[in-house]
């Protein structure tokens, strides 16, 4: 009772601050730059807020908030477009969103895909800030409660999603995910410094790959290189008439799986530490268990679509919990986002453990104005998908060099370092390799980015778990086996066992015809032998490092993995799925260019790149592309051309970012944005 | 943008009449920057506490620079301010478009020769120091084992510490409280204090520090919920170099005042003379603003001048209490001072840490 006396006024006083016509307006602002900006892959919030911080210093607060919150709270939705249509996974809140909506939209369902996903994120959104308005106010002591066991198992939990989507041959998606975690692993250890498959020679590698890369390399680059050989466009087949409509209609019949996810979403969300990094994953895994019918995943299941995109944007309202309550920021834009807050007004609103008592109508007011940034941004793109999405029925030769175009400057943008665009090329010629050869992409994906929580947690559960041991046996016990981590053990197990026996009927990346064994074979090799490496090189940290322990234990498990399959490889004959190969039937066969002439183009722009810098090496390769492979007349390519340079300056203008340099420009002065 | 610049410059023109002013006075002519674009680099992500600071200060010194040029902060964090300090080195002086921000943990691998360092801090031109401090805080019921100032009831204890690294500024925790005779295990691998503090809200960590600005928003509402309890400061420096109570917690026992009431603590010798050291280094002047090597005089007194009329200002008090606490922002000659006490650490003190994190963490330097 006491806490509603305190709550409906709080609330109340928020409807009243936001729903002024002026912070509307300012909302709505917000909301279309933040659209504008999440269209692109590799520019979220961050980015976006870093353009508006300037303007934050003495501005109301109620009005810098609408703006801010416009803009974060609609990135989720608008990187859908990328996910989608093009098979770009534009944030970590959208990888799990590519798996079943790009097939859609190769199947000429663009329209439907996007619809589905738009209202699966409005309502998740919607779902998201009802249950915090009640939760917020009793989170703190619930939060407090997921100490580091229970993150750690929350991590294995989100791990255990590779179970669902290994493939066909379970023990494949396992080393591909141990391969992700030890690719993860690349860089100084989290708890001495120690390096890992790194060198101080490298300076690039001891920091580590980035998720942006390693998102656009494996699942962006194969993707983009697959359909551009194929010379075709997205949608193999004419736009279906009224789509949109009937994409909302599926997200109605699914209204239960969309309320799950929002939950899972927001719960997952609200606790400190794992960010939004696993909650599509989780909830994908959901959407497959709890579906009948397994055997459209992968290629076109509209629930794979609304589950993920149901939890992305409620895991924005979840975020808030660890952001105003503790002051700690769940992500990258949450950290800027909380310093911005401090610039408002004359710095009254303190973000940390006063919020609630001090400011709780602030707190409700960033609450529904997030879910109102929803609804707007929202209707904006399911008004505007209908149109985008013919983009699928373009020539993808036409629209292949400005993707490239697009993914290297987002890749540039983690590190601003040449070794961006190489470390997105080799990955991505990895991505190529492990998609002709079926290896579970996403289990790799999954692999990587827990592969940080994954060891900092075990390090630290383990190291607290001894202190407490000393104190006593029971307490150590309390410590590890608490009630939480139990029912996620539990949760846990059962996901891992039902997963791998539906495993086989999921085949999230098509079905593929075996071939001969020689290829499969070398690839295996290739990937044997790294794993090899990174084992022999953590081993080589002395002894007392804890850093050395999870790239050996990993390594371990992922060589006993590359041995069975050896093995079974040898045994097997050449038509068994073990030797799955793109390049053997199907659309890789006929595919009317190769594919290392194909890849040639992309290490074209990386090489003129490192010697022009990126905007002079840009010009060139946008203007040969057009002409040579898409087949424009010179007139046509330079028209494109010049198109593509002013938007990627007037864009980095704005963000007032800069371009990968070159060796040119060691030797020679030049203005922006030929630096 | 330039409609919006010119307003700027119209209503802000009080401002940089007295920038000029004062930079005349101080004895050079200044620059002009009009219609340029100022970057101040910071060598860490948009999301520390550098980037906060320089936040903060960036649409002040647009206002407060001579010509009001667009002031953008960016961006280049990697190696821990490693790489973006080395770049710096890098920068030769043009026009004063190009500044940096460094932060203690950008001091310390320089003192401590760390290999990656390339810069030298007595190539840059410092234009501000920006002081703060840190409280130390105990969860109530090892607070109430403290005897006054004494600590010697709490050296039986398993305190637990969440660090994000013992080469770090979580050094001069780690050894004060060595020093104290406590035994605390730093839990290597958090990101930032703010996660330290989690994990004592959450009671795996029994023991945390914050910096002051953290501590007023972070834990002063635990203390006054009764879940956590102040057990000391690091202090300030006085102007002859004595640490002092810190101003922006006077009722608060410093470090120096709770060693001397415990029994093995002592505040002489090398092992006071290695945390003082680094104190010094890492809080009392832990973020500052350089030119590149080679700048003007010209520029250095612009900057100068633009930082003082930041401070002359009669909101700056107001304003930067919540994000800077009440510590000196220093221009001129206490900065160069500050900079001095700061990268100009004894080389017994060095010898003695490197030493210790040898023995004590396993941890070597090259």
């Amino acid at each position: 009772m006491d806490i509603i006396a305190t709550a409906l006024p709080a609330l109340g006083d928020a409807f009243g601050l936001i729903l002024q016509p002026i912070v509307l307006g300012y909302l709505v602002l917000g909301v279309v730059m933040g659209l504008a900006i999440g269209v692109f892959p590799g520019l979220g919030g961050i980015a976006g807020l870093s353009l508006l911080l300037p303007f934050m210093f003495g501005m109301d607060p109620i009005l810098g908030l609408a703006l801010m919150v416009g803009m974060v709270a609609v990135v989720p939705t608008s990187d859908t477009f990328a996910s989608v249509l093009m098979g770009i996974p534009g944030s970590s809140a959208s990888q799990a969103t590519v798996l079943d909506g790009f097939p859609m939209a190769k199947k000429g369902q663009a329209a439907r895909a996007l619809s589905a996903a738009f209202a699966a994120s409005l309502f998740g959104g919607l779902v998201g800030a009802s249950f915090l308005t009640i939760f917020i106010l009793i989170a703190r002591p619930i939060v407090l409660e997921f100490r580091t066991p229970e993150l750690l198992m929350i991590t294995i939990f989100g791990l255990s999603m590779v179970g669902i989507l290994a493939g066909r041959v379970a023990v494949k998606g396992i080393v591909a995910a141990g391969l992700g975690m030890l690719v993860g692993t690349i860089g100084e250890g989290a708890s001495a410094g120690d390096l890992r498959m790194a060198t101080y020679d490298l300076p690039y590698l001891t920091d580590g790959l980035k998720l942006v890369i390693v998102g656009l390399g494996i699942f962006a680059i194969p993707e983009i290189v697959s359909l551009l050989r194929q010379d075709r466009a997205i949608s193999d087949r004419a736009q279906l008439g009224g789509g949109w409509l009937e994409g909302v209609r599926d997200w109605f019949a699914n209204i239960w799986l969309s309320v799950r996810c929002s939950i899972i979403g927001v719960v997952v969300g609200v606790i400190p530490g794992l960010g939004g990094s696993v909650v599509d994953w989780i909830a994908y895994g959901h959407t497959v268990q709890t579906t009948k019918d397994k055997s459209g995943f992968g290629q076109g299941e509209v629930r794979g679509v609304i589950g993920p995109e149901s939890s992305n944007n409620a895991k924005e309202g979840g975020g808030l919990v660890p952001t105003l309550l503790f002051g700690i920021p769940g992500s990258g834009s949450m950290a800027i986002f909380i310093g911005a807050i401090a610039l408002l007004g004359s710095g009254q609103i303190e973000v940390g453990p006063a919020m609630l008592k001090n400011n709780l109508d602030i707190t409700y007011s960033i609450v529904w104005l997030l879910a109102l940034a929803n609804v707007v941004g929202t209707l904006i793109c399911i008004a505007g998908s209908g149109f985008i999405a013919r983009l699928t029925n373009i020539r993808f030769a036409l629209l292949a060099p400005f993707l490239f175009m697009i993914i290297s400057f987002a890749a540039f943008q983690s590190g601003q370092n040449l070794m961006d665009l190489v470390a997105l090329f080799g990955i991505g010629l990895l991505g190529i390799m492990m998609r002709r050869f079926d290896w579970s992409r996403p289990a790799f994906l999954i692999g990587f980015v827990l592969s940080d929580p994954a060891e900092t947690y075990a390090n630290q559960a383990l190291q607290i778990a001894r202190s407490r041991f000393r104190r006593g046996f029971e307490d150590g016990m309390e410590y590890i086996f608490s009630p939480i981590v139990i029912v996620l053990l539990i949760i846990t197990v059962i996901s891992v066992i039902v997963g791998l026996r539906q495993a086989k009927n999921i085949m999230a990346e098509g079905d593929v015809q075996a071939g001969s064994k020689r290829a499969p074979m070398i690839f295996l090799g290739i990937v044997f032998a790294y794993i090899v490496a990174a084992y022999w090189n953590a081993a080589l940290i002395p002894g007392d490092s804890t850093d050395r322990v999870f790239p050996m234990f990993v390594a371990g498990v992922s060589i006993a993995g590359c041995l069975y399959l050896s093995v079974r490889m040898m045994l097997k004959p050449e038509t068994d799925v073990m030797f799955a190969d793109r390049e053997r039937s199907g659309d890789e066969a006929d595919a009317a260019h190769g594919l290392w002439s194909t890849l040639g183009w992309f290490a074209g722009l990386l090489v003129l790149t490192s010697l022009l810098g990126f905007i002079l090496a840009l010009a060139l390769f946008l203007a040969a592309f057009l002409r040579v492979r898409a087949g424009l007349s010179w007139a046509m390519a330079a028209a494109y051309t010049a198109a593509g340079i002013a938007f990627m300056c007037g864009m980095a203008g704005l963000l007032n970012r800069d371009f990968p340099p070159g060796l040119l420009q060691e030797y020679v002065d030049l203005p922006w944005p030929l630096t | 943008m330039s409609i919006k610049r010119t307003a700027q410059s119209v209503a802000l023109s009080l401002v940089a009449a007295a920038a000029m002013t004062t930079g005349a006075a101080a004895g050079g002519h200044g620059i002009d920057l009009t219609g340029k674009t100022v970057e101040w680099v910071i060598p860490f992500s948009e999301t520390g506490g550098s980037a906060k600071w320089a936040n903060f200060y960036a649409p002040l010194l647009s206002e407060a620079l001579p010509g009001q040029p667009t002031v953008v902060v960016k961006f280049m964090p990697g190696a821990g301010s490693t790489k973006g300090a080395n770049w710096f080195q890098d920068q030769e002086f043009k026009d004063g478009t190009v500044i940096f921000g460094s932060s203690g943990s950008t001091q310390f691998p320089y003192l401590l020769g760390d290999p990656r360092v390339k810069y030298e801090y007595g190539d840059w031109n410092v234009v501000l120091a920006s002081g703060t401090g840190g409280v130390a805080y105990l969860p109530p019921e090892l607070a109430s084992k403290m005897d006054g100032l004494d600590a010697s009831l709490l050296q039986g204890e398993d305190f637990i510490y969440g660090s994000q690294g013992a080469t770090r500024l979580d050094l001069v925790p780690l050894l004060a409280w060595e020093m104290l005779g406590l035994q605390v295990e730093p839990v290597f691998g958090i990101k930032g204090r703010g996660d330290g503090r989690l994990m004592f809200e959450r009671g795996e960590a029994n023991i945390d520090y914050q910096t002051s600005s953290s501590y007023l928003s972070g834990v002063t509402p635990l203390v006054e919920a009764g879940t956590a309890v102040p057990m000391m400061s690091w202090g300030a420096l006085d102007d002859d170099g004595n640490i002092v109570r810190d101003p922006t917690f006077p009722d608060m026992p410093t470090f120096k005042e709770v060693c001397e009431a415990t029994a093995g603590c002592e505040t002489s010798g090398e092992q006071w003379d290695a945390w003082k050291a680094f104190f010094i280094a890492g809080f009392p002047a832990q973020k500052m603003v350089f030119l590149p090597k080679g700048a003007s005089n010209d520029a250095i007194v612009s900057y100068t001048a633009a930082f003082e009329a930041i401070k002359a200002r009669a909101d700056f008090a107001e304003i930067s209490a919540g994000r800077l606490g009440a510590y000196p922002q220093m221009t001129g000659e206490a900065a160069k001072k500050a900079l001095q006490s700061g990268t100009d650490v004894p080389e017994a003190a060095k010898t003695f840490v490197v030493n210790w994190l040898e023995e004590r963490y396993g941890v070597t330097l090259n």
